[in-house]
């Protein structure tokens, strides 16, 4: 096995150039287990710890570029008004010293359909920027991302340098099943964002399918029902018929297994629950906030 | 000797009091806080080799072949031996039935079984030429439950058997079987009012100590061995080892290395045949630690059970009967499993009063991992099913289930089924009494101003629920379990006790082979010793085997047994010391001759508190030293047909009362408060007591709403050995634990003490359980319960 | 491969270091650093917590070549460390690196809980009784002292929510609970 400590970020991508099967190694979450518990032995270990900007977030205009290796612990503390779906997922990833480490690009370097940002992202709305030396930068969009268990879009001479991720519009929530109430793998996950400028909703599913996924026909029931009931704009409790048709519709995104830690029929059912609590809670805080600036104004 | 992370010797510190009754603080704290005290993990030689075991990778096959060439080969491998490599003909071994293959034999018999091991001068490099050793396995089927164990064609898990128990058993997959009858059920049942029937099925739990199997084996220059170990009995390690390495048991010397954590998961060898045979054949010292994979294939774990029970009783809420039927899983090989059958059956009717009972446990041979002993020890599956049926019932005759419970306690002098009489206190009703008394837990404590602290509620940090579908359930439970080693075991200890001058001041020394496990035992020791010495400055020299045996540290027994043969030991070196003194002064005052003497704070005083001389003059160039073993009262194999006999000597009581706010929809649970109430007879060190009960209760919430192995019924193997999926609780997920403490003394005990470390890993998990019941209306007749077992989505 | 770090304010030096080994191999194998604890190797137990730049983190997370040129605190400096942050800039009563290593080679003495060079959290655990076995304790102590570093009057649910990812399985975590709220009590008191 080979160290690789490349000092920047050109030098991680031309080392990743040279040998593609080299493991990038950032917070070690996954790769140590591995390493520890003799999984796997990579020929070459890529460390990018050493590369400054992948820690480094900046907020924009319409969307926050975070960094690869921006530890979860970060995002809770400093992402929370823009990125407070993803600041509910990092709170639940692993333990405290986990999230010390740990960021996004492990999760979707790994693309294990338990990864705990997934659904957050794939319900915010997101690109990751991957990058190789040969062909330069691309922004693969997140609904693209995830292509097979633990399988992702990167080539093998690409790195994750960054996330883009749209600046919440309206209220997110995020809600994991674990059957611990902290340091747990997710049993099954799910990230609800009403998105208010476009008046739509998006949600993202983890640890329920082969890859973290949409309930694609559960958002366009939701935003259909919304816009037909006016609710985007009377501010309107939604209505129990519609919560339930789309927990159902969540529900039925799902294309789970049976294994050790849970069973596929209670990974629908969850998913479904939390689908109808997490839309209940962004509604909430949506009306809220509706009536908050009525009466500002 | 190691050059680091050799035991330290531990001196109590200076202070005048301390002794029994006291919360004196742990003598190894200190080291323990600064990451000095020295773990069997910890140890370090310079030139040592790195052992590693092959195990293998299917639960039942026969070994076909195994080629060791290419992991010979390997640059670094210093040694690779299988079966054919063993020094001698004694290639088994065992607790009670030497059924264990040191190395498989021809055939595996349970997934994670050891093949070879290897020695090398790095862990990844044993790792490697343990992954080129080429074993053909020719996988045979496996037995995984009793249907498949006790068929008439049924594959026989050891053939030929010839152990004391082949004799007795219906089937050859079975390892004992213990039935008691006493009275008359079947004519009792007709006068029952109500007659309640259930079944239940306990899952297999881990005993999860944090620090992995682990040790230190160093050739000696006169062809022996010496091991540094962390287990629960040197002496039972000792005495299987030496034959299987060819050598006298004083050319095998034994030291305790800091041990993390027990529960029942040391009782039987792990890593110790392996290192000594690696370090007898290279000539160097050998290391090994198992990871967390490892460990979980390394030890045994808590017999599965499913339990089949039938109560009886009348509308006056008095029990009129019990029938019961509990099959424990054994596994591959015996380990402890007789004596958990023993215990099962002869503590299955509960802390109740029965008169007519049949009952019958066995224990199976399958090809599961093997079972044996885990804090509890048989009583915990009982409790868990019996505590059940008294909520049925109680339900059944529209009684509150603590008064039912009442109704039914035993009490001191009640008959247990195996017609021994219960001679001290039990106080089950009072314990139940008294934990219902406690103040419970507001309601709702999760909402605060700023909304609902997720952190308070099922689920926790995985915000699923702000207060949606929790609902509130309360549940009671109380157990009953023995203490020591039962069924006419010879269950003693051996202390050494040494008093002497050193800088000036009267020094005792405490020498036992007592595996300190966590549990306190070294602190009890120095306070025994101050209390009986009259000395405050008392040394505990660390265990090993160049003193007697002091037994295990299981059963809740080493306060008892070894905390016993202390005192023993410093009365008769009392004794002596007096005599000296005698000698020395006994012209120079007459109370010498007459009084009833006593040492106290470094003195000889009369009993009316008159100082007759200093300890320092007494002792001075003189020390005495005594080595004594010492026994509790001798107890009685159970009858094989009847179950009748007098085979405990002491009995543990404790209750719980859960209190569970269950997410009701999603199916998660979060235990809110746990509140236990036990008898300990007379706690020697308030603090360590507490201590024990909380963490016994956390083990007992553990189980009933997390933690199993999950084997699969197919293959045998298991699924889940890791911490990521076998699941245990953190401090999130552990609530508040009040402790009420009773102390009514066992006149039979040393210090009317009980022994405490069990008794509160039996009630709390169908504490738990009936909580979850009463919150969901669910039955719920397994455990752990499983979010998919409360949301109807298994 | 070589690695150069600093462990408790000593710059240290591992040779023949295989690239697949974790920083707490290399703590406890080659730096006579066993303090930090091998329970699970996985990241589920936090028996191996140490600080990496002042951030608790699983020590078998962490690959020895990432450590390069990094500093660490283990258990064994956590007395050192906390004595210099109750300094605080004045240097009143500092510590040199080389003091802090001879205090260390010498160790403590057994006293039962008193006297001793320990931090407020280490005191703290022995006087209530958090310390049984004690093989999750220095991970424990090491997560605890970070916290209350942060906040230094905790709620109970912080205190649960810092230390979630330690595993104990002596204690039942309510002595744990106790020696924290007693650790912090102590501090605001200035003890």
């Amino acid at each position: 096995m080979d160290f690789l400590r490349p000092a920047s970020w050109e030098e991680a991508l031309a080392a990743k150039a040279e040998h593609p099967t080299a493991v990038p190694i950032a917070g070690g979450t996954d790769v140590m287990v591995e390493i520890n518990f003799d999984h796997r032995r990579p020929e070459y270990l890529l460390d990018l710890n050493r590369v400054g900007d992948l820690y480094e977030w900046e907020v924009g205009e319409d969307t926050v570029r975070l960094g690869a290796s921006v530890p979860y612990t970060r995002i809770m503390e400093n992402l929370r008004a823009e990125l407070p779906g993803l600041a509910l997922a990092s709170h639940t990833v692993a333990s405290p010293q986990i999230r010390n480490r740990g960021g996004v690009g492990g999760n979707l370097g790994t693309a294990s359909p338990a990864g705990d940002a997934h659904p957050a992202l794939l319900a915010a709305g997101a690109d990751v920027e991957v990058e190789s030396a040969a062909r330069g930068t691309r922004l693969v969009p997140i609904d693209a991302f995830y292509t097979g268990v633990k399988r992702n879009a990167l080539e093998p001479d690409e790195l994750i340098r960054a996330v883009h991720i749209k600046k919440a519009d309206g209220p997110q929530q995020y809600s994991k099943v674990g059957t611990r109430n902290a340091m747990v793998i997710a049993v099954c996950a799910f990230g609800l964002a009403l998105h208010p400028a476009t008046r739509t909703v998006r949600t993202g599913i983890g640890s329920a399918a082969p890859t973290p996924v949409r309930a694609k026909a559960a958002e366009e029931f939701l935003n259909a029902a919304l816009e037909e009931g006016g609710f985007w704009d009377n501010g309107k409790i939604v209505t129990p018929s519609v919560a339930k048709r789309f927990a159902e519709l969540c529900s039925g995104a799902c294309n789970p297994i049976d294994d050790v830690r849970g069973t596929a029929s209670y990974r629908r059912h969850a998913v479904g629950v939390m689908a109808r609590r997490t839309l209940t809670w962004t509604w909430e805080s949506y009306r809220g906030t509706r009536r908050a600036t009525e009466g500002a104004a | 000797m190691p050059t680091n992370g050799a035991p330290t010797k531990i001196t109590q510190g200076s202070q005048t009091r301390g002794g029994v009754g006291e919360s004196t603080l742990r003598p190894d704290g200190t080291l323990k806080v600064t990451g000095e005290f020295a773990y069997s993990s910890d140890m370090w030689h310079e030139d040592m080799l790195w052992g590693q075991i092959l195990r293998s990778t299917v639960a039942h096959a026969e070994i076909v072949s195994i080629d060791t060439s290419e992991a010979l080969a390997l640059p670094g491998v210093y040694a690779v031996m299988t079966y054919d490599d063993l020094p001698t003909e004694v290639r088994n071994y065992g607790l009670e039935i030497q059924d264990t293959p040191v190395l498989a034999h021809g055939r595996v018999r349970h997934h994670g079984e050891p093949v070879a091991i290897v020695a090398a001068d790095h862990p990844e490099t044993a790792r490697r030429a343990a992954a080129k050793i080429k074993v053909d396995y020719r996988e045979l089927p496996v037995v995984t439950d009793e249907a498949s164990a006790t068929a008439a064609d049924a594959i026989l898990l050891h053939d030929n058997r010839d152990d004391h128990h082949a004799g007795h058993v219906p089937h050859p997959n079975v390892v004992h079987r213990q039935p008691i009858v006493r009275g008359d059920a079947a004519a009792a049942s007709r006068r029952a009012d109500v007659v309640v029937k259930g079944e239940y099925t306990f899952g297999m739990q881990d005993q999860a100590f944090l620090g992995p199997e682990s040790g230190l084996a160093v050739p000696e220059e006169d062809g022996g061995v010496h091991l540094y170990i962390a287990t629960q009995w040197l002496h039972s390690d000792l005495r299987q080892m030496a034959p299987v390495l060819g050598l006298p048991e004083d050319k095998v010397r034994m030291t305790l290395a800091g041990v993390g954590g027990a529960f029942g998961g040391r009782e039987d060898l792990s890593m110790q045949i392996h290192a000594c045979l690696l370090a007898l054949r290279t000539g160097k010292p050998v290391k090994i630690v198992y990871n967390r994979f490892e460990s979980f294939f390394g030890h045994v774990h808590r017999h599965p059970a499913k339990l089949y029970y039938e109560h009886g009783a009348t509308r006056d809420g008095k029990l009129t009967h019990m029938k019961c039927r509990i099959v424990l899983d054994g596994g591959a090989y015996a380990s402890a499993s007789p004596a958990v059958v023993g215990n099962a059956a002869s503590l299955s009717v509960g802390p109740y009063v029965v008169e007519d009972v049949d009952i019958e446990a066995i224990a199976l041979y399958t090809n599961n991992p093997p079972c044996g002993a885990m804090r509890g020890f048989g009583a915990v599956q009982a409790c868990f099913a019996y505590e059940a049926q008294m909520d049925k019932v109680a339900e059944e005759l529209g009684m509150d289930p603590v008064e039912f419970r009442r109704l039914n306690a035993m009490e001191q002098g009640t008959l247990l089924p195996t017609g021994q009489r219960v001679d001290s206190p039990a106080p089950v009703a009072e314990l139940l009494r008294r934990v219902k008394a406690m103040p419970l837990p507001p309601e709702r404590q999760w909402e605060s101003s700023e909304g609902a602290d997720v952190r308070q509620l099922p689920g926790g940090l995985s915000n699923t629920t702000h207060g949606e579908g929790v609902v509130r359930g309360i549940g009671y439970a109380v157990g009953i379990k023995n203490v020591g080693f039962s069924e006419g075991f010879d269950d003693y200890s051996t202390a050494r006790v040494r008093m002497e001058v050193i800088g000036g001041e009267p020094v005792a020394t405490v020498h036992t082979a007592m595996a300190e496990v966590g549990q306190g035992g070294v602190t009890v020791h120095a306070q025994i010793a101050r209390t009986e010495l009259g000395v405050s400055q008392v040394t505990i020299h660390p265990a090993d085997t160049q003193v007697g045996s002091a037994g295990s540290t299981s059963a809740s027994r080493q306060t008892y047994v070894t905390g016993g043969a202390v005192k023993n030991a410093c009365e008769l070196v009392r004794e002596k010391v007096l005599e000296v003194g005698r000698r020395k002064f006994g012209s120079y005052h007459p109370a010498w001759a007459t009084a009833e003497l006593l040492l106290e704070g470094g003195k000889v005083v009369t009993d009316a508190g008159e100082v007759l001389g200093d300890l320092v003059d007494v002792l001075e160039g003189e020390a005495v030293e005594i080595e004594a073993e010492w026994r509790h009262r001798p107890t009685e194999p159970f009858d094989l047909r009847t179950g009748q006999g007098n085979g405990h000597v002491q009995y543990s009581f404790a209750a719980h009362r859960a209190v569970v706010e269950v997410d009701t929809e999603l199916g998660l649970v979060k235990v809110v408060e746990l509140a236990c109430a036990q008898d300990v007879g007379k706690a020697l060190n308030p603090l360590s007591v507490v201590g024990q009960i909380q963490g016994g209760t956390t083990q007992g919430l553990g189980v009933a709403v997390m933690e199993e192995i999950v084997v699969d019924p197919k293959t045998a193997k298991v699924r889940n050995p890791s911490f990521t999926d076998y699941l245990i609780p953190t401090i999130l997920d552990t609530p508040t634990i009040p402790v009420d403490v009773l102390e009514l003394a066992d006149d039979h005990a040393p210090y009317g003490l009980r022994g405490i470390g069990e008794a509160p890993t039996l009630s709390s998990t169908p504490a738990v359980l009936a909580a979850i019941r009463s919150a969901t209306g669910l039955e719920l007749n397994r455990t752990p319960v499983r979010p998919e077992h409360l949301t109807g989505s298994a | 491969m070589r690695v150069n770090f600093t462990v408790n304010g000593r710059p240290q030096e591992a040779d023949d270091v295989w690239e697949g080994e974790s920083l707490l191999y290399v703590l406890r194998e080659r730096l006579g650093l066993p303090g930090s604890k091998n329970a699970c190797e996985q990241g589920e137990c936090g028996s191996c917590t140490v600080r990496l730049d002042g951030v608790p983190v699983c020590s078998c997370l962490v690959a020895a070549g990432q450590a390069e040129g990094r500093e660490v605190v283990t258990v064994e400096g956590l007395a050192d460390y906390a004595k210099q942050r109750s300094c605080g800039d004045s240097g009143s009563c500092g510590t040199t690196p080389d003091e802090a290593g001879s205090r260390q080679a010498e160790g403590t003495d057994s006293q039962t809980g008193e006297g001793g060079e320990l931090s407020p959290v280490q005191q703290a655990f022995i006087d209530a009784g958090a310390v049984q076995c004690g093989f999750c304790t220095p991970g424990l102590l090491v997560a605890a002292d970070e916290m209350l570093e942060r906040n230094p009057s905790p709620s109970d649910a912080d205190i649960r929510e810092a230390l979630s990812g330690n595993l104990c399985r002596c204690t039942g975590y309510e002595k744990i609970m106790d020696a924290v709220r007693l650790a912090a009590a102590r501090q605001s008191e200035g003890v």
